[in-house]
């Protein structure tokens, strides 16, 4: 499949896919209500197999929050990026750690740098951050710490 | 990270708990794992991070387009080169910069010497790991060659900050040709020491060979990349299958091993140090004249949008993830740091094993825990 054909399968997967122009790859936004139900055809879909998770983050927009995972499909190499905007006062998005396993630490670490909550995670403890740091998050635009921190 | 109390020494149902790190020579840096013991036998691992976090990511926001990549060299200092051509390349996706032939041939050139020397030390390393001390030396002594030809180019040993978006920071040193030939030339002489002293060393093999299996699809899963997947037998070189910079010009192989353990692991280093210097040999005389940067503005400014820049490191992948808001610094940066990803899998591939093949298989998943921690 080309790029434009891959679009067209990809918008054929769910109701509510809306595509990002631009930008290298395919970007896909999902609501959050039905993005565990679109990872899971974009992992077992023979006709894509998006097996390999090369990149999972989130990006602070101040109004609201973005989850950014990047695919490939080592079988067709393939690669799109999916997104899903979350609300930046209680963030919270379907685990998929049981579909690539590299999202178990990836999502540890988004859940220490950007607080979001990640539902079904068998381990959402602090990776990185030393014990007392829960409900800090420092990857945060708003994040301000006069101590540890030099503004540059 | 975690706070290590002197109370917690077994768990309710017997089983010994203890501290690996976070100093602990076979770590190499200040990783620590928690290691949940039956007898000698690995029930459970659990890596504690954060111990050299410096938050890179964070810096970043505040730095401009030329200044952020000189913090990438201290993420993964062994393929420091890398980690700046990997940046390099997402400002110049961005900047839409034509890079002048000389500057790419340079920059390839000063990749592969990294890689040479990281996949070296690597192989020192882990024969130190293991016991034998002998080889940390003569790793030492080619890679010595390597830092002083980087020291003359670069003016720095480890974090040389070399490679700068449109090109290079400088032209290269006048020695620096008859010094890599003078490396090529050594490490012809010496290979074959390599072998003898450590891939046909029986108490190695046996060290080694079964000993911290990944299957394919457990590598693809994990996010496994670099010399550690591809001993799984997932081919994964980015220089082959997506090429940046000149690697679709250049006659290489990707090596595969498809046994998934400690041995097949450690074999693919070794025959990519051949691979990489094949590369050096094929591009040394080959160098050709012209500038080596591109003109670009003194403030850079990348548009709105967002940039991925994908290298292969000498550990793995490394991902560069650049959002602009089209400022003069990264609204949001990120590193899919191979690493990372590499550790994630030590605790499924150690399961069930001796505590003593513990450090096989993390010596040769090669972590570096700066490039962890970020």
């Amino acid at each position: 499949m080309n790029r434009e054909e891959l679009q067209a399968y990809l918008g054929g997967l769910g109701s509510s896919l809306t595509f990002e122009e631009g930008g290298e790859w395919i970007n896909l936004f999902v609501d959050p209500g039905q993005f565990r139900e679109l990872m899971e055809k974009l992992r077992n879909d023979e006709q894509l197999a998006f097996d390999y998770m090369f990149c999972l983050t989130c990006v602070d927009w101040k109004t609201h929050l973005t989850m950014v995972y990047h695919l490939s499909s080592t079988r067709y190499r393939y690669n799109i990026v999916v997104k899903a905007k979350l609300d930046r006062a209680k963030p919270e998005i379907q685990t998929i750690c049981d579909i690539w396993r590299t999202a178990e630490f990836h999502e540890r670490e988004v859940y220490e740098m950007f607080g979001v909550n990640f539902i079904g995670h068998p381990d959402l403890r602090l990776l990185i951050l030393p014990d007392g740091w829960e409900g800090k998050n420092p990857m945060r635009k708003d994040f301000e710490d006069p101590v540890n921190m030099i503004k540059l | 990270m975690y706070t290590i109390t002197e109370e917690i020494l077994t768990t309710p149902s017997g089983d010994m708990v203890i501290n690996v790190g976070p100093q602990h020579p076979a770590t190499h840096g200040v990783l620590h794992l928690l290691i949940t013991l039956n007898g000698e036998t690995i029930k459970k691992v659990e890596p504690h991070l954060g111990y050299i976090h410096r938050s890179i990511e964070k810096m970043c926001e505040s730095l401009s387009y030329r200044q952020f990549i000189y913090s990438t060299s201290r993420m993964d200092y062994l393929s420091a080169h890398i980690n700046n051509h990997g940046c390099a390349l997402a400002v110049e996706k961005g900047l839409q910069v034509e890079i002048p032939p000389r500057a790419e041939v340079i920059r390839v050139l000063m990749d592969e010497l990294t890689r040479v020397a990281s996949h070296i030390l690597a192989w020192g390393a882990l024969a130190m790991d293991l016991g034998a001390f002998t080889p940390f030396f003569h790793a030492f002594r080619e890679r010595e060659m390597i830092n002083d030809i980087m020291e003359e180019t670069c003016g720095a040993r480890l974090t040389m900050n070399y490679m700068v978006p449109g090109g290079v920071m400088m032209d290269i040193h006048p020695n620096f040709q008859r010094r890599v030939k003078e490396l090529l030339k050594q490490f012809s002489e010496k290979i074959d020491e390599y072998d003898e002293l450590v891939t046909y060393n029986t108490i190695f093999i046996n060290r080694t060979k079964n000993v911290g299996y990944l299957s394919k699809e457990d590598a693809i899963s994990f996010g496994v990349s670099g010399p550690s997947a591809r001993a799984s037998g997932v081919s994964c070189d980015i220089r082959k299958i997506y090429p940046y910079s000149i690697y679709d010009k250049l006659k290489f192989d990707e090596i595969l091993y498809t046994e998934g353990d400690s041995y097949a692991r450690y074999m693919v280093r070794v025959q990519e140090v051949k691979q990489s210097l094949s590369i050096i040999e094929q591009l040394i005389d080959n160098i050709p004249e012209g500038d080596f940067q591109a003109k670009t503005k003194a403030v850079l400014k990348l548009p709105k949008g967002e940039f991925y820049s994908r290298v292969e490191t000498a550990r793995g992948e490394l991902g560069v993830y650049i959002v602009s808001e089209g400022g003069m610094t990264p609204y949001r940066i990120k590193f899919r740091s191979p690493g990372y990803s590499n550790l994630s899998a030590l605790d499924h591939m150690t399961r069930g094993s001796k505590i003593g093949d513990l450090i096989a298989s993390m010596g040769t998943l090669d972590l570096v825990i700066p490039d962890i921690d970020r």
